[in-house]
């Protein structure tokens, strides 16, 4: 296993306990955000599909796939964005309250 | 150090993801979060497309602007009731982009007749394996939950059998291409297989499970992202994938313990089938009724109330209507407050969207395991759409399927208010014997028809 690989593992590992450690401290009430929005993130593959739409020595069956690809994930990300905005503006505090500790 | 003004971008972009989530534990700074976030992936883009290999970009223009075309309708036009719909179908497409590149990606090395190794042929497989069978099973998951297709079970004898031999054969080709031997045709069988295992996996899985389905299909999405990381020796995607792998994850740890379930019972136990047991021995036992008059009186005069609401106010639409009570009791100085069960609604935390939808302000709803030990000295309780999650069969009778499942304690108040259509048992067909308890009282009717007319008794009582 190169050196390259070995990093990749340690820095998954790390990112899981780092995701595992935030996730927790989420209030329940807002896991549905949370959701959404960890869905758009998801869509972070669009760097995958926008360097293999883009490439310039890959055959063009790979090319079109990751034109697909692309527009999947672009309606992943936007979906998942607005969603997740629209729902947390309609979170509000009770007015003059001072609301939650 | 050297380096190209992409490679700053994405390291830019990684902070900017893991700061989003961060944000995401308070509602205070929640909507920055998204910010962060959309900060994060707007400059993931930027990033790549001043990466050398992309060459060609009218066609990327074009599927950026398609991709948004389609995605803004979608989210602006979907009632919040359909927020999990939206969401299954949301990691339909993120999951068939990974698996479409994996798949690209793929056939690029073979075509060149390269082969790159068992690590990154191990991580292709996985993301590709993950990515179809997350994409079908999503796309399942929205048609259960937008009632295209029976949100009941379906089960056949043998069918776990079925389903894991499936997944072996896919596993095993996928060993097989992962040695370089496997001929042509493994390939496009190894697609189908995980499609299929994708549809098979949500065939047999109720409507009541898909908040922790939609969760668990939300973690496979990450950790398809997160193969393709190890593929493209992408760092970004590594930490964006595992983020939202660890948290699709967590979240469905959180809805198996609220319904005391199992993973392996969630997957494979087709839950309203095994329950259906249950309603047999119903009898007739009296029942207290009363008139929205009685219960207007009632929370009138009570000190403090707590409202149980569950998916069936929300089908009923009577968010706003019940809003609207809660402001009025509030103003005539009622202690009032909302009791949230984890698995209210569709999806984790899908009950506190519906009601601030409403403009219920968020102080006032508290989770189950926060308000349990107020309801002894609650004068009023009023459950309207929920049955299961107020059952106290769930602490005390070892014969019934939802024993041990936490529950909101809603019998220990003074009085119990009960708004439902008929006696007919819940969606896990379970009689409740809430509703023969001496302090319970059976509000007969639509949902939102009987707040609204609560609504009107309450405010003749104040103008009295």
């Amino acid at each position: 296993m190169s050196n390259e690989f070995e990093l990749s593992i340690y820095l998954f590992i790390l990112a899981i306990a780092l995701g595992l450690e935030m996730v927790h401290r989420v209030s329940p009430l807002l896991h549905t955000p949370l959701m959404s929005l960890s869905n758009a993130i998801s869509a972070i593959s669009v760097v995958g599909a926008l360097v293999i739409a883009g490439s310039g020595n890959a055959p063009n069956l790979s090319r079109v796939l990751g034109c697909i690809a692309v527009t999947c994930s672009t309606i992943n990300v936007v979906a998942g964005f607005l969603i997740t905005d629209r729902m947390l503006k309609m979170f509000k505090k009770a007015p003059g309250k001072g609301g939650p500790k | 150090m050297t380096g190209e003004i992409w490679q700053f971008t994405y390291i830019a972009a990684a902070m900017a993801i893991i700061g989003s989530i961060k944000w995401l534990n308070s509602p205070a700074t929640a909507r920055q979060g998204v910010m962060a976030g959309q900060i994060g992936m707007l400059l993931a883009v930027i990033g790549t497309l001043m990466r050398h290999e992309i060459v060609n970009y009218e066609w990327i223009l074009i599927a950026l602007f398609l991709g948004t075309a389609i995605g803004v309708p979608l989210a602006y036009l979907m009632p919040m009731t359909a927020v999990p719909q939206l969401t299954a179908l949301s990691h339909a497409f993120g999951a068939l982009a990974a698996a479409l590149v994996g798949t690209a990606e793929y056939y690029r090395y073979n075509l060149a007749g390269e082969n790159p190794g068992a690590f990154i042929l191990t991580a292709l497989a996985i993301e590709i394996l993950l990515g179809y069978l997350t994409a079908t099973a999503s796309v399942m998951a929205f048609a259960k939950l937008q009632d295209l297709i029976p949100t009941r079970p379906m089960t056949y004898k043998g069918q776990n059998f079925v389903n894991l031999s499936l997944l072996v054969i896919a596993i095993g080709i996928g060993v097989w291409m992962i040695m370089g031997t496997a001929p042509q045709w493994a390939f496009p069988i190894f697609i189908v297989l995980s499609l299929l295992f994708g549809v098979l996996l949500i065939v047999p899985i109720g409507g009541g499970d898909m908040p922790t389905v939609i969760a668990l299909l939300n973690s496979y999405a990450g950790l398809s992202a997160c193969a393709m990381g190890f593929a493209l020796q992408n760092h970004l995607l590594i930490i964006a994938g595992a983020l939202n792998a660890a948290s699709g994850f967590i979240l469905s740890v959180i809805m198996c313990k609220a319904m005391n379930r199992s993973f392996t019972n969630v997957l494979f136990g087709a839950f309203g089938q095994a329950a259906a047991g249950g309603a047999a021995k119903q009898e007739a036992r009296p029942v207290r009724s009363a008139s929205a008059e009685d219960a207007a009186m009632l929370l009138e005069a009570a000190r403090k109330v707590i409202i149980v609401p569950g998916y069936g106010m929300a089908v009923a639409q009577a968010q706003h209507k019940l809003g609207e009570l809660s402001d009025a009791l509030v103003k005539r100085g009622v202690d009032v407050k909302f009791a949230i069960h984890p698995v209210a609604g569709r999806m984790p935390g899908h009950m506190n969207v519906l009601l601030a939808e409403a403009n219920i302000p968020y102080d006032r709803l508290i989770e189950m395991e926060d308000i349990n030990d107020e309801f002894p000295e609650t004068d009023v309780a009023m459950v309207i759409g929920a049955n299961d999650v107020v059952n106290p069969a769930a602490r005390h009778d070892k014969t019934s399927p939802i024993y041990g499942m936490p529950i909101l304690n809603v019998d220990k108040a003074h009085t119990v208010m009960i708004i439902k259509r008929s006696m007919n048992p819940g969606f896990a067909g379970i009689d409740n014997e809430l509703y023969y308890a001496d302090n319970t009282l059976m509000l007969f009717g639509d949902a939102k028809a009987m707040v609204t007319a609560i609504n009107k008794e309450v405010a003749a009582l104040v103008n009295a």
